[in-house]
């Protein structure tokens, strides 16, 4: 275990690589109650075609997040159950790029760990108790079929990518979650739940010696094998479709709209776009940008409007919207003002606060230990240290934002959702 | 972590926690008042308004750029219903000093702009800017239209107005669309005078700084406050039980069922019932989990809570339409369950600890804490995360059983399908 102190922002964190490959990280936080645990694989809803064994392997969409809901049954019972009655609060989450399975807990820390540990890396499934799962996981599907951010989002990707499954959503549909039996299961947890393929990171007022220890004692000393992905390959530009629209139980229209990015790089560089990313939605569309104010005093959004940059396995995109009643001029003013921003540069003091502003934010998520511990999981993943972040701010400058800008918020890459309300409401 | 309390004027309070373990200072100024029908809208509306300019910063971009140079700093109205009071205020953070390259906390200049926002809003003519005025009716209006885009809590909002219908707590935090539409700068602008001048304004700082220092931060906030008057925050008073179940059906275009079940608890032993609730819905190794959700499969959901200031329950679920009679017959089989004691070790193990999580970690997150103290508040309670656990810790199996024998089937909402409408 090594040790490496954070001056700057007041953090503490311990690491360590075990010989099966697993990538430890213990942030410490010695005043805190609670600590959690999360134990993440490097598997989420895009990983549906890779190759195992030297054969390539397709399969049904929604399968890591299927997998997920199984992996609490153990043997003997279920891992909720077992982490509850020691007092800790279980939960999971499937997301386009990882899966995470973690509890927050006050007492017995150790105990919680060894528990999560063991039912991560056990699988067992029965026909029975896969069938069961199709009841309540397409209530979830059903659930979410009915919320107008997620028709908003799922249609956006639709539209913007081609091959790339970023497409599907993933959870998959009540179709696509049928094909999935306890076989493809056992696949899929022994390609991608092995310990090299994996990172557990902990964060609260613990013991980093023996978390490791016990990482030890649990875990397969085996590494597993490197599993490749096929991602659909590199895309152009142009998003496929260039809008969608659907009518639903609304009460005013709404919009997502996406911009599509390059293909983002490894390492540190992809933290450093991470950054620039945000800035460039801050200074384009942020709070306290002129687009903004201007838009919200005409009365064309509202608080719901914002978005963000985000980054998946092999895509990047950048995304805008909210509830307007005319989507398409905002989205067009979002374009429009990107344009201006390349063509007449960035006014400085705007871009020294807002770099300031980006800063604090960045330290403030530190509050938050999900955040900590994802952010920890998803450095090691791609090769960066999240940490690094003061240092990173300080090689960006005001042309990579403009840069960014001029490559990338065009209307040649761009594409838009709408959600309508439905007729005779 | 020990929390002090002190009176800062005329039916002011600060509510002070010290705390090195975040990397944020949080200020929160809230103003307490009755949650009523006709000032619902007004209360909603009047943080929105203010918060889009005051004397010094006449417009969001220029409050925004004064926060971006404060590091992020972020002043964010909110709105809120504890209780049968409604929560009006701002609730605002800054980056630490500590972890900050010029060293020097930001935390003075913070409430100063706070203090703006609520003693010199933007005026014209006397009256708050007509033109803020229109546009946050506006954006209140469709705020409460939207609330129908999340079924889930459309159902949840929807169970309450009919389960309370007559009672404060049957009001949304939002008021309605018509005294919303209603609203003009000159009833706006009085009823902004009366606010400040009169509704109990409660005070919160957690952060590392002392609290001379947040004493001394919350005077800017005070400095041009006019006080005038004591209005108490209203007591708040259990839902009485209903002679009959009342089922409410609603038909929409949508794909799955929202099922919501409303509950009058009729023992005083409000500790059991908080802990009977945890173990029937509260958590998710709850009865409602292992049953509706485990082992029917009816659900992805299935969960309930505890209104204790109300002393009621309300569970929801989302399902598919035609299990509705097999969803509600579980909900009532595992109340029974509850009432005849029917549980195993574990269960209420598990619940007490799950119990313990939540009280003892309230101290890891600034927000968590203010809103628990000012739930206290708006209902009349001074109580400490401790003190409560403790009570509910000591509960025994024969009072959680008394407990479930209390509770009475109110109020059954259901949200179906329009094919499903006439079945």
């Amino acid at each position: 275990m090594r040790e490496q102190v954070y001056t700057r922002i007041g953090e503490t964190v311990w690491r360590d690589t075990l010989p099966n490959g697993l990538e430890i990280r213990v942030i410490s936080k010695p005043h805190h109650v609670r600590s959690c645990a999360f134990f993440v694989t490097r598997y989420g809803g895009m990983d549906l075609r890779f190759q195992l064994g030297g054969r390539w392997v397709d399969t049904p969409a929604g399968i890591a997040h299927y997998l997920e809901h199984k992996m609490f049954d153990t043997e003997d019972g279920n891992a909720l159950q077992r982490l509850a009655k020691n007092g800790a609060e279980p939960n999971a989450f499937t997301s386009n790029a990882i899966t995470a399975y973690y509890f927050y807990s006050t007492e017995h820390f150790y105990e919680n760990l060894r528990i999560l540990l063991e039912f991560v890396s056990v699988p067992y499934f029965t026909a029975e108790s896969v069938e069961k799962e199709q009841g309540i996981i397409g209530q979830e599907i059903r659930g979410v079929e009915d919320t107008p951010d997620w028709q908003a989002y799922t249609r956006l990707m639709g539209c913007l990518y081609e091959k790339s499954p970023a497409r599907v959503s993933v959870a998959g549909t009540v179709e696509s979650i049928r094909q999935i039996t306890a076989d493809t299961l056992y696949t899929c947890h022994r390609a991608f739940y092995t310990p090299s393929n994996m990172v557990l990171s902990v964060v609260g007022n613990v013991d980093p010696v023996r978390i490791s220890q016990i990482a030890r004692e649990v875990l397969s000393p085996e590494r597993g094998e490197a599993i490749p992905r096929d991602y659909g390959g590199e895309e152009g530009p142009a998003p496929v479709r260039r809008e969608t629209r659907l009518a639903m139980e609304v009460s005013m229209p709404q919009f997502l709209a996406g911009y599509k990015c390059d293909t983002p790089p490894e390492g540190p560089e992809q933290l450093r776009l991470s950054a620039i990313g945000d800035m460039a939605c801050d200074i384009l569309f942020g709070d306290s940008s002129p687009l903004y104010r201007r838009l919200y005093e005409e009365g064309l959004i509202n608080g719901t409007f914002g978005g963000n940059f985000d980054i998946l396995p092999g895509a990047a995109y950048l995304y805008v919207g909210g509830d307007t009643e005319d989507p398409r001029a905002v989205h067009r003013a979002v374009t429009e003002e990107a344009a201006r921003l390349a063509r007449e540069g960035i006014d400085e003091d705007f871009y020294q606060r807002i770099r300031r502003s980006a800063y604090g934010q960045m330290v403030r998520s530190l509050n938050s230990f999900d955040t900590a511990a994802v952010a920890a999981a998803e450095g090691v993943f791609h090769g960066y240290d999240y940490y690094d972040f003061p240092a990173v701010f300080e090689t960006i400058t005001k042309g990579d934002v403009e840069d960014f800008l001029r490559r990338y918020v065009t209307e040649e890459r761009t594409a838009i959702s709408l959600i309508d309300p439905k007729e005779g409401q | 972590m020990s929390k002090t309390r002190i009176p800062l004027g005329d039916n002011v309070y600060l509510t002070y926690v010290p705390a090195v373990k975040f990397k944020t200072d949080f200020l929160s100024a809230q103003f307490i008042t009755p949650l009523r029908r006709e000032t619902a809208g007004l209360n909603a509306l009047l943080p929105a308004v203010l918060e889009r300019g005051s004397r010094r910063y006449p417009d969001m971009e220029r409050l925004s750029a004064a926060l971006d140079l404060l590091y992020g700093a972020n002043v964010e109205y909110t709105v809120r219903k504890r209780g049968e009071n409604q929560l009006w205020g701002f609730v605002a953070t800054c980056v630490d000093g500590a972890f900050l390259p010029e060293g020097r906390s930001l935390l003075g200049e913070l409430a100063e702009i706070m203090g703006d926002l609520i003693c010199h809003p933007a005026m014209e003519d006397g009256l708050l800017r007509g033109d803020y005025v229109r546009s946050e009716r506006s954006n209140l209006l469709d705020a409460i239209r939207s609330v129908i885009n999340d079924k889930g809590a459309y159902a949840g909002r929807r169970l309450l107005e009919e389960m309370c219908a007559g009672e404060p707590y049957g009001l949304s935090r939002l008021g309605d669309e018509t005294s919303v539409a209603a609203i003009t700068p000159e009833s706006l602008t009085e009823h902004y005078r009366q606010q400040i001048a009169s509704a109990r304004l409660e005070l919160f700082y957690c952060g590392r700084q002392s609290l001379e220092e947040a004493q001394a931060a919350c005077g800017r906030i005070l400095r041009d406050l006019p006080r005038a008057g004591a209005q108490a925050p209203a007591m708040v008073l259990p839902h009485p039980p209903r002679g009959e179940c009342r089922l409410v059906r609603e038909a929409m275009d949508v794909t799955q069922g929202k099922l919501g079940v409303g509950f009058s608890v009729e023992t005083e032993d409000r500790d059991a019932a908080l802990v009977m609730n945890a173990m029937f819905g509260g958590t998710s190794n709850s009865k409602l989990f292992l049953h509706v959700r485990e082992k029917l499969s009816l659900c992805y959901y299935a969960s309930s809570s505890y209104h204790r200031s109300k002393n009621m329950i309300t569970v929801s679920s989302g399902i598919e339409f035609q299990n509705y009679q097999k969803a509600l017959d579980e909900i009532l089989r595992q109340l029974d369950a509850m009432a005849r004691g029917d549980w195993e070790e574990w269960e209420l193990e598990g619940t007490r600890s799950c119990i313990a999580n939540g009280h003892r970690s309230l101290a890891d997150s600034a927000g968590r804490l203010e809103d628990f103290y000012m739930g206290q508040i708006a209902t009349g309670q001074d109580q400490e995360p401790e003190s409560l656990l403790e009570a509910a810790l000591q509960v025994t199996p024969e009072r959680i059983m008394a407990a479930a024998r209390s509770v009475r089937p109110d109020t059954i909402y259901f949200l179906t399908g329009k094919e499903d409408a006439h079945a």
